[in-house]
């Protein structure tokens, strides 16, 4: 017991601990002195680094979880098994980690269950939070077949199995339904954001990015998973999801450009300025490069080529939800918002959890299993 | 007495810029006396002075609909019949939805309270309802702010500019911007030239989130068909494979990640 502890500390754990821990002092802060006493908003920057990262992007990073499930129970491509996993256990700790985030966020998370008691359907963040408690549920009872599988309930395993396209599928509309609202939600502020990513579609712009930032984040967190779990990546499957990534990132390119076109602001994007170059910079991470790399070198991408696409995916990705949420409303009225080194913190924070979460649940539970349950059937 | 849905009347051109109505604001509502240079979570209006000696008062609008009222998921902020936008602090839960959506960046949150509030003009909604004027127009000494019904309002501007077209730019700034705003203007420049916001469509804006929320339902049904489609035909294809494969050697099975 005592010496598996001792092995337990690592100088990498210690860090994370002192970082963990200043992260706690700081909600401490944050819930007895204000918001304003470890964030740099203000009333002309209402959302900041937490709306962007932690929600928009924590989100759309989650999205890989729906798609693999439907992908191997709808579809039937059951070869990505393996993975689908990994990708909901992803997807839920991410809507934890997101609804604790939220906490954290709003003024006065006490009233939260409000939400249930005062509707307001007009209000497209109301659709939103009513997706992200159905949807958290829904990947809670997908996920739960791990556990039946850990403690060998085959009972519950059998019920789970004829119920699992049902909830594969409802997770599935769900997911559709809060990514695109997600993007709604800024639809309501058309004078006070960029023309460069204010659009009335934002629904359908949030809707394709999240499905092709999911997806990199299932091939980048195969390689996480490499590095710290010991647990090679399946190349053979990643090559073929990054393939369909690649895919949809041409649909989404072709969307977004076609939606400035259309909406006459696409010069914009050709007038030398900060706009443009976060433009470029976003699209060129987000869509051009991995693009280029994916289709150059098809099914046979290496392994270093796979993981730059994939993390520069996740980064472009991020970069978009940053510059709807934040970026675009300070070039139109700057109001010099940059967000504190404590709000970077807590972020932070928040991440680590989730990937000592993680971690600890492959350690624990069959999630790299998977295959197994067919034999033992 | 049929209910007329009131606001307010501000001549930029009557207004020397005293801020009575400011002052008269923090004691009606009760709060702290000292004016901010900009809308806070203490100061509910202000007058900033721009060049050329214009003054202009910023305050609440009171949207006819207003974007904020569509915005917030829990109702906390509501446009009573009198015609003032409230909020009720019980439900809010603080999500600040209200300010990204308001085009007139108005309401203000208390970044350092632990139990913080959305905080703005309420059109002194305690007073409209009784049938009295707001604090700041009664206290405004040329009349340069009036309280009245809306209807009664316009009426009022357009006589203005009518009958003194040099005096005014010809424009009631609020008469249709984001679909009408309960609090309107008069101005003797154009107003971009006093920074008002003259970008705005002239419909609501949760006229745009609502046509968008309003096709959920058929997205819910057409993505339920479709996925429920896909489910049938893909799986169905294994099932003949597999009554196929029956007589023959079992498939290989698939190679296992570890
Ligand atoms: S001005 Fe802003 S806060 Fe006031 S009613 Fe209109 S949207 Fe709401
Ligand atoms: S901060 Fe409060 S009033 Fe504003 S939208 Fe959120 S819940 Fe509604
Ligand atoms: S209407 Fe009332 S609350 Fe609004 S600015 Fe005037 S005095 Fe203040």
């Amino acid at each position: 017991m005592f010496r598996s502890a001792v092995k337990l500390i690592t100088p990498w754990r210690l860090i994370m601990a002192a970082f963990l821990a200043t992260g706690a002092v700081l909600v401490f802060f944050r819930f007895t002195r204000g918001l304003g006493s470890i964030t740099n908003l203000s009333d002309q920057t209402p959302w900041g680094m937490w709306v962007g990262f932690d929600i928009l992007a924590g989100i759309g990073l989650a999205a890989g979880g729906f798609v693999m499930a439907a992908a191997v129970y709808v579809f039937n491509l059951k070869k990505y098994r393996p993975i689908v996993r990994m990708a909901i256990l992803t997807a839920l700790l991410g809507y934890i980690i997101f609804i604790v985030g939220l906490i954290l966020e709003v003024g006065r998370p006490w009233n939260m269950w409000r939400v249930i008691t005062n509707p307001n359907i007009h209000s497209p963040l109301y659709e939103v939070s009513l997706c992200v408690m159905a949807y958290t549920m829904v990947l809670f009872l997908e996920f739960s077949q791990v556990f039946f599988e850990k403690f060998g309930w085959n009972r519950l395993m059998a019920v789970f199995h004829r119920l699992s396209v049902m909830l594969v599928i409802l997770g599935a509309l769900i997911s559709t339904l809060h990514q695109s609202t997600l993007g709604t939600l800024f639809t309501i502020a058309p004078s006070k954001m960029h023309p460069l990513w204010y659009s009335p579609l934002l629904p359908v712009h949030f809707f394709l990015s999240c499905i092709a930032a999911g997806l990199g984040m299932v091939c980048f967190e195969s390689f996480l998973s490499e590095r710290f779990l010991k647990h090679p990546p399946r190349m053979d499957l990643l090559s073929r999801i990054a393939r369909f990534m690649a895919v949809m990132l041409v649909a989404y390119f072709i969307f977004r450009i076609g939606d400035l076109a259309v909406r006459g602001v696409i010069g914009l994007a050709f007038t030398a300025g900060f706009a443009a170059l976060l433009f470029w910079l976003e699209n060129l991470l987000f869509v051009i490069l991995p693009i280029i790399m994916v289709f150059r070198r098809g099914l046979n991408i290496g392994r270093t080529s796979l993981f730059i696409v994939s993390f520069s995916v996740v980064l472009g990705f991020i970069m978009h939800r940053f510059n709807v949420a934040i970026t675009s409303f300070q070039l139109v009225k700057d109001a010099g918002y940059f967000p504190s080194w404590m709000e970077f913190v807590v972020t932070a924070c928040l991440i680590s959890a989730g990937f000592i979460a993680a971690g600890l649940a492959v350690h624990l539970l069959p999630v790299h299993g998977g295959e197994t349950e067919k034999s033992k059937n | 007495m049929a209910i007329k849905s009131s606001g307010l009347l501000i001549d930029i051109t009557r207004c020397i810029g005293c801020g009575a109505c400011s002052d008269a604001c923090k004691e009606i509502n009760d709060l702290p006396p000292e004016i901010d240079d900009k809308l806070t979570a203490e100061t509910w209006t202000v007058v900033r002075e721009k060049d050329n000696d214009l003054h202009v008062r910023d305050l609440c609008r009171h949207c006819v609909e207003p974007a904020c009222v569509a915005s917030c998921l829990v109702a906390a902020l509501t446009k009573t019949e009198h015609g003032p936008v409230i909020y009720d602090k019980s439900v809010c839960i603080g999500c600040r939805y209200c300010m990204v959506a308001c085009p007139f960046q108005v309401p203000c949150f208390e970044w350092h309270s632990p139990n913080p509030r959305i905080r703005k003009c309420i059109l002194c909604e305690p007073r409209v309802r009784e049938g009295k004027s707001t604090g700041c127009a009664e206290a405004c000494p040329t009349e340069a702010t009036v309280f009245g019904d809306r209807e009664t309002l316009v009426e009022m501007a357009r006589a203005r500019i009518k009958a003194d077209p040099k005096r005014y730019h010809d424009h009631i700034y609020g008469l249709d911007e984001v679909g009408g705003t309960a609090v309107m203007f008069l101005s003797p420049v154009p107003f971009e030239d006093l920074d008002f916001n003259t970008d705005l469509v002239n419909y609501p804006l949760s006229d745009i989130t609502w046509n968008i929320l309003r096709q959920v339902p058929t997205i819910v049904a057409g993505g339920a068909v479709f996925l429920g489609a896909s489910y049938w035909l893909f799986n169905r294809r294994e099932k003949v494979k597999q009554a196929e494969q029956v007589v023959g050697p079992g498939p290989k099975k698939e190679a296992d990640d570890v």
